[in-house]
C-alpha cells in the first residue's frame, strides 16, 4: 500500500491488509513514509519552553543528532516514571496478550499495521521494561521478550506513540484495563527528555504558555474576536450582546478551547454560547489570558499540562469569580475533569458552581468548581428556562460524535443528547459499536492533526466516518454534531473524504440556533448565515 | 519457534520429575523440597510484587468511564460501568474479577468488500476465559481434599456440584473437561489467528502449555492411570503440617503432576499471570469517577514552571491597554 500521489483515494486506503507482516515485531523497524508521521519541534518553540536538547533534526534523517548519553537520559527516565505512576508499573506488568484490544484501535483498523495494535503499541516500551527491569528480562533477554533500547527501537518509539490519539478506546475492552493513553504518554515524555518531540504539540504549548492559547492570539486579537463575534450575532438576531473580557467581579469565568473563537465550524458554536449567556443574564467573563481551554501540554508531558493548565485557577482567583463554566473541547475536558484540581487545586477561593437561572447545585463538580457547559445547558432546559424552536434546525439530519475524553474519562453522555434532542428534530444514533464510551476518535487528536500526517489522519478517522456513512446511507444525516474542538477542525476533512455530503456542527451552534431570544428580529438565517428553513424563498426573492 | 520453546520447557519438566522419581529415587526432592520451595516463591513472590506496585503511587485520578457520569438529578448514570461511589467501584471490580466485565464488551471488526466496517459479537474469548479460570479456582478448591483433614464440607459440596451428571466411575468433574476444552480454545486461537501468533510470546505459551499438562496428568491419574491417594494425602498432610513424609507408593505420574505445580507455583509472580494481583489495583478500574467532586492528591506533585499573570501582562501592556481590556497595574 504505497501511496505515490500526493492526496490517496478512499479506494485506495481500504485496501487494508491486516495480515501481519513476516518479520518479527521485535526486530525493530520503521519508514517514515510521507504522510504517516508529524514534524520535529521547532527549536524556537523548545527554548521558549526551556526544553532540553534543542537543535534542528528531522525524522526522515537518519541521524537524529541525539545527545550522547541519550540512553541513559530515556531509561532513567523510565525508571522515575515506573516509581511515580502505579498505572505505568502495572500496565508493563500484568498484560496478557489476549489481543482484545487489537481490533479496537481506529489506528490499526485503518491501517492495518500490527504495531498499531494496542497491546503491540505498549510491548515497543514494555520489551525494553522487561529487558532493563525485570529479572527474567534481565537474564534471558529476548527469551523472556527483552529488547535492548537501541537507535532503531527508539525511532519505532517517536512513529507509533505519535500514532496513538490517546483516545482510551483500547482501554474500555482491556479486562485489566490497560489504558494506552497513559503508556504513550509517558512514552512521550520520555521522547522529549532527550529533545524528541513535534512541532504541531510544542509550538501550540509555546504559544499556549506566552499569550495564553494554542493560536497565539495576542490580548487585542482576543477582544477583537469576542467583539467581531457579538457584531455577527447581532446581524443574525438583532440583539446585541456584551460579553467582557479580564473583568472582575463577574460570577463566572468562562473558558473555551481558543478554535472556538477563530476556527470553523467551532465559531458558530461560540455565536451559540453569547446567545446563550445573555438570554439568561449570565454575569460572565471572559479571560484574554486563560483564553485557552485545550491543553497540548496534555499531549507533551505530565508537566507541561501543569504548566498550561495553571492559568484557569490563577485567573479565576484574579477575577474573584464564584466558578468556572468551560466550553465544548475533548481533551481540554480530561485535563479539567481528571487532571487540574490534582494538579494545580485546591479550588478553595471559588463557590461549588450553582445556577443563576434555576438554583441547580453541581455537586458533581463541588471540589473543582468548574462545570461543562452541556451540563449547564441541559440543567436551564430540563427545567424549562430556556425558549427553543427545534425547526430552525430542521435542514439539518444529525448524528452526534461522542469524542473521546468527554465519553471514556468522563462520562458526559446523556448532556448533549437531551439537549440535541431539544433543539432539533431529526437525530439519528450511529451504530452502539461506535458511540458512547465505544466512540471512535476523529483520529487526529492529541497534537496530530497536522497536514504532513494526513494519510495517516485519514486511516485513522475511518472507523468514524465509516459509521457516520451508514447514517448518512440510511436516515440521510447530513450533519455531524460534536463537542470537540480537534473534532470540529479535523472532522469537515475526514467527512469531504469518506463521506461526502455530511457537514460538521457543535452542540451549541444548534443551541443557539434554535434559541428564541426575547426581543430578537425574525431570524433569516441560522449562524452560518444560510436561510432557515421555509425562509429559501425570502432570501432568493 | 516460540512454541516450540515452550513446549521444550514444559517436556522437559516432565521429564525431569520422571526420571528423577521413577529411577532416580528422589522422591523427598519431588515431594517435598521443590512444593516447598515453590509455595514460599509463589507467597514471597506475589507480596514482592503488590508491594512494589503499591509503593509506585497514583498520582492522578485516570478513572476509565463506560458510561453516564452522575451529574445532574435527573439523568439516570451508571453506577457499575461509571462509579462514583466506593461502593459502585466494589460492584465495578467484582463484576470485573468474577465475570470479567470488560471482555463481554469484546467485539469482532470485519472490513467488507467496498471499504464497510462491521462490528460483530465475540464472546468466544470472554466464555473460553470465564470457563478456564473459574474451572481452575474449583479444581484449586477441589483439591483441599488433600491438604485438610477432615476434608472441609465446602469440597464435598463443590464435588457433588461439579460431578452433578454423575457420569463414570469415578464420576467425572465437569470442571475437568471444561479446563481442557478452554485451555485447548486459548491455545489454538493463538496459534490460528495471525495476528494473536504475531503478539504471542513464550511467556504466553509456556503457561498455557503448563496448565495444560498440570491438568492432563490429573485427569489421568484421576481416571485412568489410578494412584494411592491415601498415601498422596499423607503426603500433603505432611507438607502442610511442616512434618513431611514420603509415603512409597505414590507413582511418578503424581510427581510429575506435583512438579509441574511446582514449577507454575515459583513462575507464578514472575509472570503475566500476576494479572490475578494486578487487576485489583489498576487505575483506571479502582477509581471511582469523582475526580471533579473530591480532590485527588497526588504525593509528588512537583512544582513547575508557570507563566503568571503578571509577566503576561507586563509583556503585553499597551496592547491591553489599547484594546480597552482592565489592567491591573496602569
Amino acid at each position: 500500500m504505497t501511496m505515490s500521489k500526493k492526496h490517496p483515494k478512499p479506494e485506495e486506503l481500504v485496501a487494508i491488509d491486516y495480515q501481519p507482516r513476516r518479520r518479527d515485531w521485535m526486530d525493530p523497524h520503521v519508514e517514515f513514509r510521507k504522510g504517516t508521521f508529524n514534524y520535529s519541534a521547532n527549536p524556537k518553540s523548545m527554548e521558549y519552553l526551556g526544553l532540553p536538547f534543542v537543535r534542528k533534526w528531522q525524522p526522515t534523517e537518519d541521524d537524529w543528532k541525539l545527545p550522547p548519553n541519550w540512553k541513559e537520559i530515556i531509561l532513567n527516565g523510565l525508571r522515575e516514571r515506573i516509581d511515580r505512576f502505579r498505572s505505568l508499573r502495572i500496565f508493563m506488568d500484568i498484560c496478557v496478550r489476549c489481543g482484545a484490544c487489537a481490533d479496537k484501535c481506529h489506528f490499526y483498523i485503518g491501517s492495518g499495521d500490527p504495531k498499531n495494535m494496542p497491546v503491540l503499541r505498549a510491548e515497543l516500551l514494555r520489551s525494553v521494561y522487561r529487558k532493563d527491569f525485570t529479572t527474567a528480562g534481565k537474564i534471558l533477554g529476548k527469551l523472556a521478550g527483552g529488547r535492548e533500547l537501541t537507535i532503531p527501537v527508539l525511532k519505532e518509539w517517536f512513529y507509533y506513540f505519535y500514532q496513538c490519539t490517546e483516545c482510551r478506546r483500547c482501554s474500555v475492552f482491556c479486562p485489566y484495563g490497560i489504558d494506552t493513553a497513559e503508556i504513550t504518554i509517558i512514552g512521550r515524555e520520555l521522547l522529549n527528555l532527550v529533545g524528541i518531540g513535534i512541532d504541531w504539540i510544542t509550538t501550540p504549548a509555546a504559544n499556549c504558555f506566552r499569550t495564553g492559547n494554542h493560536l497565539g492570539i495576542q490580548p487585542h486579537g482576543f477582544k477583537d474576536s469576542v467583539d467581531f463575534a457579538a457584531d455577527d450575532l447581532e446581524d443574525i438576531t438583532g440583539i446585541k450582546v456584551n460579553p467582557s473580557v479580564n473583568r472582575k467581579g463577574a460570577e463566572v469565568l468562562f473558558v473555551v478551547p481558543s478554535a472556538d473563537y477563530f476556527g470553523d465550524p467551532h465559531y458558530f458554536g461560540f455565536l451559540g454560547y453569547l446567545a446563550l449567556f445573555h438570554e439568561i443574564g449570565l454575569d460572565y467573563t471572559f479571560s484574554a489570558f486563560a483564553s485557552e481551554g485545550g491543553n497540548f501540554g496534555l499531549f507533551h508531558s505530565h508537566e507541561m499540562m501543569k504548566r498550561l493548565n495553571a492559568k484557569i485557577y490563577a485567573e479565576a482567583k484574579r477575577l474573584g469569580v464564584k466558578y468556572i463554566i468551560g466550553g465544548e473541547c475533548g481533551h481540554m475536558w480530561r485535563v479539567l475533569h481528571q487532571y487540574m484540581d490534582t494538579m494545580n487545586g485546591p479550588a478553595d477561593f471559588l463557590e461549588v458552581p450553582k445556577s443563576p437561572v434555576t438554583g441547580t447545585v453541581f455537586e458533581n463538580a463541588r471540589s473543582t468548581k468548574m462545570i461543562h457547559i452541556a451540563e449547564f445547558t441541559a440543567d436551564l432546559i430540563k427545567h424549562r428556562k430556556l425558549k427553543l424552536d427545534p425547526h430552525r434546525n430542521d435542514n439539518h439530519r444529525i448524528t452526534f460524535h461522542d469524542s473521546c475524553n468527554p465519553a471514556r474519562a468522563m462520562g458526559l453522555l446523556e448532556e448533549p443528547r437531551y439537549i440535541l434532542k431539544n433543539v432539533c428534530n431529526h437525530f439519528y444514533e450511529m451504530p452502539e459499536n461506535t458511540i458512547r464510551e465505544q466512540t471512535f476518535c476523529c483520529g487526529s487528536g492529541s497534537g496530530l492533526g497536522t497536514d504532513e500526517n494526513l494519510e495517516m489522519r485519514l486511516r485513522g478517522g475511518f472507523p468514524r466516518a465509516n459509521a457516520v456513512r451508514y447514517v448518512h446511507e440510511n436516515h440521510g444525516v447530513n450533519l455531524l454534531v460534536c463537542i470537540c474542538a480537534i473534532d470540529k477542525a479535523t472532522l469537515p476533512g475526514l467527512m469531504d473524504f469518506w463521506v461526502p455530503g455530511v457537514s460538521v456542527g457543535g452542540l451549541h451552534e444548534l443551541v443557539g440556533n434554535a434559541l428564541v431570544m426575547k426581543g430578537e428580529k425574525e431570524r433569516d438565517n441560522d449562524f452560518r448565515g444560510t436561510p432557515l428553513p421555509g425562509k429559501e424563498e425570502k432570501v432568493h426573492v | 519457534m516460540k512454541i516450540l520453546y515452550s513446549l521444550l520447557a514444559v517436556s522437559i519438566s516432565i521429564a525431569f520429575a520422571w526420571v528423577g522419581t521413577a529411577s532416580g529415587g528422589l522422591h523427598y526432592l519431588f515431594g517435598v523440597v521443590f512444593p516447598a520451595v515453590a509455595v514460599f516463591l509463589f507467597l514471597f513472590g506475589i507480596v514482592y510484587r503488590v508491594v512494589r506496585w503499591a509503593r509506585s503511587p497514583v498520582p492522578f485520578h485516570i478513572t476509565t468511564t463506560c458510561g453516564q457520569q452522575k451529574s445532574l438529578d435527573w439523568i439516570k448514570s451508571s453506577p457499575l460501568d461509571n462509579p462514583s461511589s466506593t461502593l459502585g467501584v466494589i460492584g465495578r471490580m467484582a463484576l470485573e474479577v468474577f465475570f470479567f466485565r470488560s471482555l463481554f464488551r469484546n467485539t469482532k471488526m470485519e472490513l467488507k468488500n467496498g471499504g464497510k466496517l462491521v462490528y460483530g459479537s465475540a464472546k468466544y474469548l470472554w466464555l473460553a476465559g470465564l470457563v478456564f479460570h473459574w474451572s481452575f479456582l474449583i479444581i484449586v478448591l477441589r483439591h483441599f481434599r488433600f491438604f485438610l483433614e477432615p476434608t472441609p464440607v465446602f469440597v464435598g459440596v463443590l464435588q457433588n456440584l461439579d460431578g452433578f451428571f454423575q457420569v463414570g466411575v469415578p464420576v467425572l468433574f465437569m470442571s475437568d473437561i471444561l479446563i481442557l476444552g478452554a485451555l485447548s480454545f486459548l491455545f489454538f486461537r493463538r496459534i490460528v489467528t495471525p495476528q494473536l501468533r504475531y503478539i504471542s510470546l513464550i511467556s504466553d505459551y509456556f503457561p498455557l502449555l503448563l496448565i495444560i499438562a498440570i491438568a492432563a496428568t490429573g485427569v489421568l491419574m484421576r481416571y485412568f492411570l489410578k494412584t494411592d491417594l491415601v498415601a498422596v494425602k499423607q503426603l500433603m498432610l505432611g507438607l502442610f503440617s511442616v512434618s513431611p513424609i514420603v509415603p512409597e507408593a505414590i507413582s511418578p505420574l503424581f510427581y510429575i503432576h506435583l512438579f509441574l505445580v511446582s514449577v507454575l507455583l515459583a513462575y507464578f509472580p514472575a509472570s503475566k499471570l500476576v494479572h490475578m494481583a494486578g487487576i485489583f489495583l489498576s487505575p483506571t478500574r479502582n477509581l471511582s469517577n469523582n475526580s471533579r467532586m473530591k480532590r485527588h492528591i497526588n504525593p509528588w506533585n512537583a512544582p513547575v514552571k508557570v507563566h503568571t499573570y503578571e509577566e503576561w501582562e507586563d509583556e503585553f501592556r499597551e496592547l491591553i491597554k489599547g484594546a480597552g481590556i482592565p489592567l491591573e497595574k496602569e
